[in-house]
């Protein structure tokens, strides 16, 4: 018999310190933003840098099994990005993005925004070294994705209920789907936005902007 | 890097510092809060361990039950799922203690 003893996810955890311990050396604020397929992550990325407007130095690290074409998305805003592709892995780990960040050129204080895979399961397993997790929940998704789900809403402290346009040609209960998200991670902020309509979009940029100055030094 | 993956991970490095060159059985702690699915961890693992020291292996889960601590009732109580209310008060103003466990705790080699 060997006693191990071991954390399985301890590797992942030992890289995505070392990244956490690299991004304050730098002062940046880094997002993870994690989501179903298809909810409006990168839409919302590029929506978010428009309006950020070269305010502050800002870097994408773009997570997908397969293709390029959401960092090429992003690109084409001006800002840079670095495509991830995990192959059959359905998930960012700590590891994949500490080197992904090694081909950035991201100055003191500015803003890393890591899209992982859209899979609302094994992301929230695995610790990029991020301040926050960001849960993207659109509207089209059903209200009871945080009881389907629970780790994922457990493990991030914001939760965006995006493509909020689209709320009057739909039955989806808000008010059920926050008490939802709150049963499963009482401490979890709110913020419903559309990408499409600018909706709430104030608010979100100023939840960034509340992280970017708290990173910097 | 999947949770399979990284108990194999673990086995390989001690296999390495012990110098076995087979597992006969593998004990794991998974938390009932852990997200994990015993079921596909199962799988995966007998995947993942596919000509490995741990080809064939027998995968032993140790359930941890779920427990919270409850702001309101101010004490710890168990639940099984983490969208559950206090079995005290009804509430949701819970705080995970216990459950989210995903360790290996032990092999048998040889
Ligand atoms: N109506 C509406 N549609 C939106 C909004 N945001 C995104 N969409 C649409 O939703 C679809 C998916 O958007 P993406 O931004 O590619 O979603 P994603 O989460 O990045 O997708 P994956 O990376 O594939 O997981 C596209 O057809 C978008 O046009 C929004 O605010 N309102
Ligand atoms: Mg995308
Ligand atoms: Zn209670």
């Amino acid at each position: 018999m060997v006693q191990i003893e071991q954390d399985i996810l301890a590797k992942n955890n030992a890289y995505a310190d070392a990244n956490r311990k690299e991004w304050k050396a730098r002062g940046l604020f880094a997002a993870n933003l994690v989501s179903s397929p298809g909810s409006g992550k990168t839409t919302l990325l590029v929506e978010t840098i428009g309006r950020l407007a070269g305010r502050h130095p800002l870097a994408v690290i773009e997570g997908d099994q397969q293709t390029s074409n959401d960092a090429e998305r992003i690109r084409a805003t001006g800002a840079q990005a670095i495509q991830v592709n995990t192959g059959k892995g359905c998930h960012l780990d700590a590891h994949m993005v500490g080197h992904a960040f090694e081909r950035l050129d991201l100055a003191q204080g500015g803003l890393l925004l890591i899209e992982n895979v859209g899979n609302l399961v094994c992301p929230a397993e695995f610790d990029l070294g991020e301040a926050h997790k960001v849960v993207i929940l659109s509207v089209t998704e059903g209200e009871d994705k945080p009881l389907k789900y629970p780790n994922m809403f457990a493990a991030s402290d914001l939760m965006l209920l995006t493509k909020v346009d689209l709320l009057p040609h739909l039955d989806f209960d808000v008010a059920k789907c926050l008490d939802y998200a709150r049963r499963v991670n009482p401490k979890i902020e709110v913020l419903q936005v559309s990408a499409k309509s600018g909706e709430g979009m104030d608010g979100w940029l100023a939840w960034l902007e509340q992280g970017v100055a708290a990173a910097k030094h | 890097m999947s949770l399979a993956e990284g108990v194999l991970q673990i086995i390989e490095d001690h296999a390495r510092t012990n110098g076995f060159a087979r597992v006969k059985t593998v004990w794991l702690e998974i938390g009932a809060l852990s997200g994990v699915e015993t079921e596909s961890m199962r799988f995966c693992f007998d995947a993942v361990t596919r000509g490995s020291v741990a080809e064939g292996a027998a995968l032993e889960i140790v359930a941890v039950p779920g427990s919270s601590w409850c702001m309101q009732c101010g004490v710890s109580v168990p639940v099984a799922e983490r969208y559950d209310p206090c079995p005290r008060c009804g509430g949701y103003q819970l705080q995970v203690q216990g459950g989210t466990e995903m360790r290996v705790k032990e092999l048998e080699v040889e």
